[in-house]
């Protein structure tokens, strides 16, 4: 690892000065990809920014039929909150399989968004969720947030400070993990939300997507039969020694169905 | 960028001066030369490095040590209540002979700690090996180190520890 400036700021806005207008520097929230990335000498920031000490960034709140989860909220606490069981039992499920119990002691939901892994496993569950990305600067649609590989919507000085989840009537998200990394190789979430039913799928992809076939299908019935025979087409796929494209196309359909079916029960 | 970091480790307050990229681990082993942590794999994956920050189980080649600043640190060495008494986790390891090379061990041990705590002290065998997933051993000498887990819960419930 190249050897760093470390600033650990008490607030959101003094965070965003030693952001703001510097290219070289990261935020860190909780580590769990930048320090790895770091060892590898994969990035070499000249500061990093530790969100830490941000404790008003922590924690969920339940505001009328919506979950307002802190940026800075662990997985673990995600998976254990009573709230986030009460409203959406599917993302609390979601977050406590997420890497492995010391992982989800440290990793952050706002963090895990920001960085968009294609395999990461909250990006599904905002897009299918709906859910609205808050910043220090603004608002994001979960739409118009994930933009591809690692790349979001997040501007220069810009950081995650709460991600708003609607409600949802019902939901689930299944994973194929891939057996070494625990990474989903294709993890699907599917949700019935106010604003409809919609499936979004992580891993297969570069980014986080949507079947919209399968939304159209389940729409009018939702049940895994009304999906069984759609296919979703492996170009542009993620292809590599652990599943062909096909291979994840494939998977998206069979996960689609499981999740349907946990999330009927 | 040299800091001073101060923390308290087992009880003890320590502080000294590191670098910014100074992982906790390095700091435990080579600062403090308490080497009963262990790093395996050091890209986050196998566990040996475990230790607790403020009571959650953590991997310390995935924490830098400035990021421990002014926190509560236990590693293995912290575990035994004296000098000829074990933590029951540690005495269930070696009932049930949950050990081969013992290198995986230290991090088995504060992972297992942590898993019975947050479980309130009830645990089954599919639960432990889920909850194992972040820590590798490469003897595959899994089955005693689950049988020593689901030992140790009550004789921790009857400890109080």
């Amino acid at each position: 690892m190249y050897d760093f400036a470390y600033h650990r700021p008490k607030s959101v806005a003094d965070a965003i000065a030693l952001l703001k207008g510097n290219e070289e520097a990261r935020p860190m929230s909780g580590g769990m990809t930048l320090i790895p990335t770091l060892k590898q000498r994969l990035a070499r920031p000249s500061d990093v920014v530790d969100l830490g000490g941000l404790k008003e960034l922590a924690g969920v709140k339940v505001e009328g039929d919506t979950l307002v989860i802190g940026g800075m909220t662990k997985h673990g606490d995600v998976a254990t909150s009573a709230d986030v069981k009460k409203v959406i039992p599917a993302l609390a499920d979601l977050a406590g399989h997420i890497g492995d119990p010391q992982v989800r002691n440290r990793g952050t939901m706002g963090g895990s968004v920001a960085n968009n892994d294609p395999a990461a496993d909250y990006p599904a569950a905002v897009v299918a969720l709906n859910a609205t990305v808050i910043t220090n600067t603004g608002k994001h649609t979960a739409d118009a947030f994930f933009k591809g590989l690692f790349e979001t919507a997040l501007g220069d000085g810009e950081i995650i400070t709460a991600i708003s989840f609607p409600k949802a009537e019902k939901a689930a998200y299944m994973k194929f993990p891939n057996p070494a990394s625990r990474y989903a190789m294709v993890g699907v979430f599917v949700a019935k939300t106010a604003s409809g039913v919609r499936v979004a799928v992580t891993g297969a992809g570069p980014s986080v997507f949507r079947v919209k076939a399968m939304e159209e299908a389940l729409s009018k019935n939702f049940s895994s039969d009304a999906i069984k025979d759609i296919k979703v087409p492996a170009d542009g796929l993620n292809s590599d020694i652990h599943g062909s494209a096909e291979y994840r196309a494939h998977l998206v359909g069979v996960m689609a169905r499981r999740a349907v079916d946990k999330a009927s029960k | 960028m040299t800091i001073s970091v101060a923390m308290t480790v087992n009880g003890k307050s320590v502080s000294g001066k590191v670098e910014a990229r100074t992982l906790l681990v390095q700091f435990l082993r080579e600062h403090l030369g308490m080497t009963g942590t262990h790093v395996g794999c050091d890209t986050s994956q196998c566990g040996a490095c475990v230790v607790h920050v403020d009571g959650q189980s953590v991997k310390s080649c995935t924490m830098l040590a400035v990021q421990a600043e002014g926190a509560k640190v236990t590693t293995i060495e912290g575990l035994a209540p004296s000098a000829d008494k074990l933590h029951p986790m540690q005495e269930a390891f070696r009932d049930n002979h949950a050990l081969q090379c013992g290198f995986c061990t230290p991090g088995m041990v504060m992972s297992a700690i942590d898993m019975v705590k947050r479980h309130n002290y009830v645990l089954d065998e599919a639960t432990v090996r889920r909850e194992l997933e972040g820590n590798l051993c490469r003897c595959t000498g899994y089955h005693n180190i689950v049988k020593a887990i689901l030992a140790a819960a009550p004789a921790m419930k009857s400890a109080g520890v």
